[in-house]
């Protein structure tokens, strides 16, 4: 089987090539030139089109096993690859927990017969996501996890944490910390500030999540093992992860599209949509998660995509349940307000959703080379278009982008060589 | 005129107009509540719920009273906050009584936005009587009306509010609705209980107790609950009286004729001390009968937003 993709713009973190043809042998890339005239068994016509490698999402819920009338591996995969995705990390805070080699095992498998796109599950740090007991980390490595996090929930005591840096960094993981100090969030449901105020609704100071990161750094550096800070949301936390990374700590930090795009202020009116953890903060604070993402302090863009049933959002706002959908929506709001005004180039675009994500997870994507696996998205940079979240290919639609006019949409997503999305 | 909204969700929601239509409707209601005949038939054939998620008895019976003074029929729910917990959904429970023929349903609600959420969902008008911490427009309308009452109207008057500013909807509503109406609000609380940002709702926050009666018309005590105690935002209700409480010396740096006001129940010797809340400058009773008044004036003018 034989792929040719002609008279593309490859754009990759180290390079943009201008009218380039890549001939795709089985799942791989097998050349890249001008003018390849092999016979093929297909041709794709990207006159007009940017090819980047495949984009990698480091921090995804695909909430299977256990809530799969929110989203399973078969969906899920099917809206990244919609988004543009062709690797997703997902998190372990499924039902029963990824905490143990046979979970892990089952999702493998389970990915390797329904997912469209590459599925990495990401371990727990402790049994159960209760906070106590280390995971088995190395029989779950063995089984293919490629981090340790129990996202959704901090590790709150710092004993624990402690161990779980050095065990995990034994076994050459990375542990992904969601960042939030529960005794100062005190059950809170939105930002604390002027906002949350005059809603009255129980807020969640930004010291919250600034206390954990200044701990998580703190112990990264006392340990000398990696930490990866998921959904950086506050100017503290930006600050703060500026300073290590100057001082050497080997911290790397995401932030998701939603805290470099919207304020608190998307909460008014009882906005469930608007409704996540770490919440939306103010514009103080995007701007500093903007000016965290050109200066490289922020190493990644991930979606935190999180899909919930429409019955678990239409409720009273504390009552709602966390999170928003973020597959198809990440690329075409970081090209809108990320390149579109100058803050990043295609290029560092790229590092950001592809290469740099590869790079922590320690998997081996996010380039276009010859040899490389042929993940690839071709996208229409100029194509502007209005959001509609009945179009989503997520089983779930709690999106606060709904009506968001946007630039960019993706045409075709290849993993392995095989086209598994074409917009129409 | 008319109420343009077919809910009364909060202060934030109501042009001054609409407010004074309100106040003004509540002088022609008192007279009846006053009266040995309190029966009139404004609201016969209507149906009021009241659909309370949290426990009340005034603000309950106050709603109550005023419907059946109007004729109409009322119907009391309590709900357990259990069956919250227990996932009972709140539309459908608003759905349920819509088509039983309910034209007014009267929600108080521990989590802020609930009356938004059921409003969006009902054909019936919704009055929020207290959702958590945002709004309780109907007492603050009482106390609008307690004030214009004495004191003829609200231009450039001084209001102080004193106490749990933070959790409390009663200072929210009238921090809102007094500001629109041209008073001047002046709050104080312990610094742990003064919310971040308050001041964006246009009032002033004040650095001591002082600061706050200065040349006041009114002084507003708000309740303190015992249960800040155990989430560590003031010591004890000993220290917060020492330093929060009102007392009529405090009185002494405000004008003479200064109104003594309270949302209730009064905490005696906490938030006031009995010799202030039983003088003459005290309207906490009288804030209880305009209660009522004020609710009758909403369920009238709420029934008749769709008649000519």
């Amino acid at each position: 089987m034989k792929l040719l993709i002609k008279n593309g713009t490859i754009i990759t973190r180290d390079r943009t090539e201008v009218n380039r043809d890549i001939l795709i042998e089985d799942n791989k890339i097998s050349r890249i030139g001008e003018g390849i005239s092999d016979a093929a068994d297909q041709i794709i016509d990207a006159k007009g089109l940017a090819v980047l490698p495949g984009l990698v999402d480091a921090h995804c819920h695909l909430r299977d096993p256990g809530y799969e009338y929110k989203e399973d591996i078969k969906s899920g995969s099917i809206s990244a690859a919609k988004g543009g995705f062709t690797s997703i990390a997902c998190m372990p805070n499924t039902n029963p927990v990824i905490d143990n080699e046979s979970i892990v095992r089952t999702i493998m498998e389970k990915a390797s017969h329904e997912a469209v796109v590459n599925v990495y599950p990401i371990g727990a740090i402790t049994k159960g996501l209760e906070g106590n007991e280390l995971a088995e980390m190395g029989s779950m490595k063995a089984a293919g996890i490629v981090a340790v996090s129990d996202d959704g929930k901090p590790v709150m005591q710092a004993s624990v944490m402690k161990k779980a840096l050095i065990y995990a960094g034994g076994f050459g993981l990375t542990v992904i910390s969601h960042c939030e100090d529960l005794n100062i969030a005190e059950g809170g449901s939105m930002n604390e500030g002027e906002t949350s105020t005059r809603l009255g609704v129980h807020g969640i100071p930004s010291a919250a999540e600034d206390v954990m990161v200044s701990r998580e750094i703190i112990l990264s550096e006392y340990t000398g093992m990696p930490v990866h800070i998921a959904h950086v949301s506050t100017k503290g936390a930006v600050e703060m992860i500026r300073q290590a990374k100057k001082r050497g700590v080997l911290v790397t930090a995401e932030t998701c599209p939603h805290y470099f795009t919207l304020t608190e202020k998307a909460c008014e009116g009882y906005n469930t949509n608007a409704k996540m953890n770490p919440p939306l903060r103010t514009q103080e604070d995007v701007d500093a998660v903007i000016q965290g993402l050109k200066d490289g302090t922020i190493d990644i863009i991930a979606t935190d995509h999180a899909p919930h049933h429409f019955d678990e959002k239409n409720v009273e706002f504390e009552m709602a349940l966390n999170g928003i959908v973020g597959f198809e929506t990440a690329l075409p709001l970081a090209l809108t307000y990320l390149v579109r005004p100058g803050i990043l180039n295609l290029n560092q675009l790229i590092d950001k959703m592809s290469t740099k994500p590869s790079e922590i997870l320690k998997i081996d994507k996010g380039d276009i080379r010859a040899e490389a696996d042929a993940d690839l998205v071709l996208v229409n940079l100029d194509e502007e278009y209005t959001i509609d979240t009945n179009d989503f290919l997520s089983k779930s639609k709690n999106s606060p982008f709904g009506g968001f006019k946007v630039t960019g949409r993706v045409k075709y997503t290849l993993v392995g060589g095989k086209i598994v999305y074409q917009d129409r | 005129m008319k109420l343009r909204s077919k809910d009364i969700l909060g202060l934030e929601y109501l042009e001054p107009d609409e407010m004074n239509l309100i106040l003004d409707m509540a002088s022609d209601m008192k007279k009846i509540v006053q009266s040995n005949m309190k029966r009139v038939n404004y609201l016969q054939g209507r149906s009021v719920m009241t659909l309370f998620y949290e426990n009340s008895t005034r603000t309950r019976v106050s709603f109550e009273l005023a419907a059946k003074y109007m004729g109409a029929n009322a119907v009391n729910i309590s709900v357990s906050s259990s069956s919250v917990a227990k996932g009972e959904n709140l539309i459908d429970t608003g759905r349920t009584l819509d088509v039983m023929g309910t034209d007014i349903v009267v929600m108080r609600h521990c989590q802020p936005g609930a009356p938004h959420l059921l409003a969006k969902n009902i054909r019936a008008s919704v009055i929020n009587a207290g959702d958590g911490m945002h709004e309780h427009p109907t007492q603050a309308l009482l106390d609008m009306y307690t004030i214009r009452e004495a004191k003829g109207g609200f231009e450039g008057l001084k209001v102080a509010i004193i106490g749990d500013i933070m959790h409390s909807r009663v200072a929210r509503s009238n921090i809102i609705g007094l500001g629109k109406m041209g008073a001047k609000v002046y709050i104080y609380a312990p610094a742990t209980l003064m919310p971040i940002g308050i001041e964006k709702m246009g009032c002033h926050i004040c650095s001591s107790l002082q600061e706050a009666v200065e040349g006041a018309d009114v002084v507003m005590g708000l309740r303190i609950q015992k249960e800040r105690l155990k989430k560590a935002l003031i010591p004890s209700t000993e220290e917060y009286a020492r330093f929060f409480g009102l007392d009529l010396r405090h009185l002494a740096g405000s004008k003479k004729d200064a109104l003594v006001m309270h949302p209730g129940p009064v905490n005696r010797g906490v938030e006031m001390t009995s010799l202030l809340i039983d003088s003459d400058q005290s309207r906490i009773t009288e804030q209880v009968t305009n209660g009522v008044a004020i609710r009758m004036a909403l369920l009238y003018l709420l029934a008749g937003r769709e008649e000519n």
